[in-house]
């Protein structure tokens, strides 16, 4: 036990005392989770628009004030001639131009249909048809105060978003940040400091001593459990007081599966280090064989759902897509384990499963 | 006994570090494995420390096997790799604390063994071990080595990199880790630290070629050897090289070492021909023979 100890002593010197290592710890969880939050999103604000207004009367005024109130675009000019519209579109400074009809406020009475176009500059796409969303949902919203006014029920569809009303988009890039975060550090973080000893030549005198490989591997990730928790503790106070992200379910739950996924992290860590025998391979290892498929198939980006049936089958093999399953659901929805007992399991028996296989793989000797 | 090699031969892939290698080192002797780069003295040392596995051949551990036993082997053997293999970030006392409870003992408990060498890196165990110089490190590298008592100590190379002084000191304290009964296996590149061994083992390309005292192995050369000086000392090379009779012709210091093939060798044509050569100031002497020697006619 003292021989243990003094091993874990020995690790955390190594951790504090290395600037970088210490920054990519804590510098790194903080700078993701608000580059996230503030740069990445799918929200639009602001956005720069043109109008186009064939008739320029009471009701499309009225529509024009509704759109100018609203956070989500700026009217930066006023166009008269179709043939307008590309050259402003080439300029680039505006996303979007909305054309009123001719008589609009006399067909909205004569007709009951008046039409509004929404053009927009699709070199960005995501942005294009978030744009055409919202400009469906001011005039859906203009026209409900209207039918109030005359008195003219119609049956309206009306969708509500559960769980994230506002479709925020932090609501996913926490847990997902969260995941990323927990995996790198964890992963890449344990596979290093196992390999540097490899490196350094130190591992030849660990080897020749009475440490057994069990106590080595524990000691090297006992300090980034700890280290990690402290993270993924930083990230759930910068999303709650930052972002607003709420945690509606247990934290003590929420903390509990954290450490589930931050054992298996650190076990694909240990497993990483035992089939790699420099630093750089470590990393490159942890980088290209962990943080991608974190990226791109744990349903964090792109949802599952709409991935070919191949992909989604080895989606299933990512821890990472198990974790983010369970903490939007413990976070956002509230719920208790008995609702995620299955994913728990999976991820409990991956840790299992790589736990066994790296003390198995741990070389005792030097090939 | 304390270490017994029987026919180890070890090969990586389609090269042969070690072939057929047998000896034997006796408790509390210091025996020296002498041999240049790449001769396959850091396999030997692995073998014997259980980091790698022989293709062939047994070899015990103070009567541990190197395979079955590794584990009693790991517990009860010091071994200094020839990298210097400490922790750079930790301070010279963390280091030193570390090794000891990792053989589950403290510093104070065998600090009589390493007393002599500590007292002169104590000055510095705040500073960490990465900025120590190249002689400390190799102190501090055998405290670590030393602090649980073991029984047999295995350097590898330690005084490679290493200034005279430092080297001479490093010597200096084996010797006294002899008197305390512990058993040496060192090797090194360096032909003078041969003579300080009990016995040595010359190996070269893997294999050994002669094992013996160092005194036994110099006295032991049938060769005559001469030391040749002239005030030109590339032209003395080139002509003794086209000396009929020559068998071998090195620089050895501040000489030229001149090795002849017959027995009745006259030293007197040899002086002759190099007078003819338009030598001057010339000097031939017999000189004495050192492991450096031997080693170069194997």
């Amino acid at each position: 036990m003292k021989r243990f100890i003094g091993f874990i002593r020995k690790e955390f010197y190594h951790i504090f005392r290395d600037k970088r290592s210490l920054f990519i710890l804590f510098g790194m969880p903080i700078a993701q989770i608000l580059l996230f939050g503030f740069a990445i999103t799918n929200e639009i604000n602001n956005v720069d628009i043109a109008i186009l207004d064939h008739s320029n009367d009471v009701e499309t005024q009225k529509i024009i004030n509704k759109i100018k109130s609203s956070p989500y675009f700026k009217i930066e000019n006023q166009i008269h001639n179709e043939k307008d519209i590309e050259a402003e579109f080439k300029k680039g400074k505006i996303k979007a131009v909305l054309i009123f009809e001719p008589n609009f406020s006399k067909n909205l009475v004569t007709k009951k249909v008046a039409t509004l176009q929404t053009v927009t500059d699709a070199t960005e796409p995501n942005v294009a048809s978030t744009i055409a969303n919202y400009t469906t949902a001011l005039i859906q919203n203009y026209q409900l105060q209207k039918k109030q006014y005359n008195n003219q029920i119609k049956v309206q569809v009306q969708s509500r978003m559960f769980y994230n009303p506002e479709l925020k988009s932090v609501f996913n890039f926490v847990p997902g940040v969260m995941t990323i975060i927990l995996m790198l550090v964890s992963a890449m973080m344990t596979s290093i400091s196992i390999t540097r000893e490899k490196e350094l030549g130190t591992m030849e005198i660990l080897l020749v001593s009475p440490i057994k490989p069990f106590q080595v591997i524990i000691g090297k990730v006992f300090p980034y459990i700890f280290l990690s928790i402290i993270n993924a503790i930083i990230i759930l106070i910068l999303g709650f007081f930052v972002f607003g992200m709420p945690i509606n379910g247990s934290l003590f739950l929420l903390l509990f599966e954290s450490i589930l996924f931050i054992i298996s992290a650190l076990s694909l860590g240990i497993l990483i280090s035992t089939i790699s025998d420099s630093q750089q391979t470590a990393m490159m290892l942890s980088l290209m064989g962990l943080m991608l498929p974190v990226i791109l198939l744990s349903g964090f980006i792109f949802p599952i759902k709409s991935m070919p049936i191949p992909m989604q089958l080895i989606s299933n093999i990512i821890p990472a897509k198990w974790f983010i399953i369970i903490i939007k659901a413990i976070m956002l929805k509230g719920v208790s384990i008995q609702y995620i007992w299955k994913e728990t399991l999976i991820l409990i028996g991956m840790t299992v499963f790589f736990i066994t296989l790296s003390i198995k793989k741990y070389k005792i000797r030097l090939e | 006994m304390s270490i017994i090699v029987q026919n180890i031969s070890k090969s990586y892939k389609t090269k042969k570090a070690v072939e057929n290698v047998s000896f034997e080192v006796k408790k509390g002797e210091i025996f020296g494995l002498i041999g240049p780069d790449g001769a396959g003295k850091t396999t030997l040392f692995r073998i014997l420390t259980t980091l790698l596995k022989a293709n062939e051949g047994n070899a015990s551990v103070l009567g541990f096997d190197v395979i079955k036993d590794y584990k009693s082997i790991r517990s009860s053997v010091g071994y200094m790799p020839g990298k210097f293999s400490l922790y750079q970030d930790l301070t010279v006392e963390e280091n030193l604390t570390f090794f000891a409870t990792l053989f589950g003992t403290s510093i104070e408990e065998n600090y009589d063994l390493i007393k002599e060498i500590y007292i002169q890196i104590e000055p510095f165990k705040k500073r960490r071990a990465g900025a120590l110089s190249g002689g400390m490190k190799q102190k501090l590298a055998l405290c670590c080595a030393l602090i649980h008592a073991p029984k047999v100590l295995f350097l590898d190379e330690p005084t490679t990199g290493v200034d005279p002084i430092s080297r001479k000191e490093f010597w200096e304290m084996l010797k006294r880790l002899q008197q305390k009964g512990i058993t040496i296996l060192v090797s090194t590149p360096y032909m003078d630290e041969a003579s300080l061994c009990d016995r040595i083992a010359l190996i070269q390309n893997g294999l050994l070629l002669k094992i013996d005292s160092p005194e036994n192995i110099t006295k032991n050369y049938d060769k005559v050897i001469y030391d040749v000086s002239t005030k030109n000392r590339h032209k003395l090379i080139h002509d003794l090289k086209n000396y009929p009779s020559q068998y071998s012709v090195y620089t050895f210091g501040e000489y030229i070492h001149y090795i002849d093939k017959q027995m009745k060798f006259n030293l007197e044509e040899l002086l002759q021909y190099l007078k003819d050569k338009n030598h001057t100031e010339i000097e031939i002497k017999t000189a004495i023979v050192t492991i450096e020697d031997v080693f170069m006619d194997l």
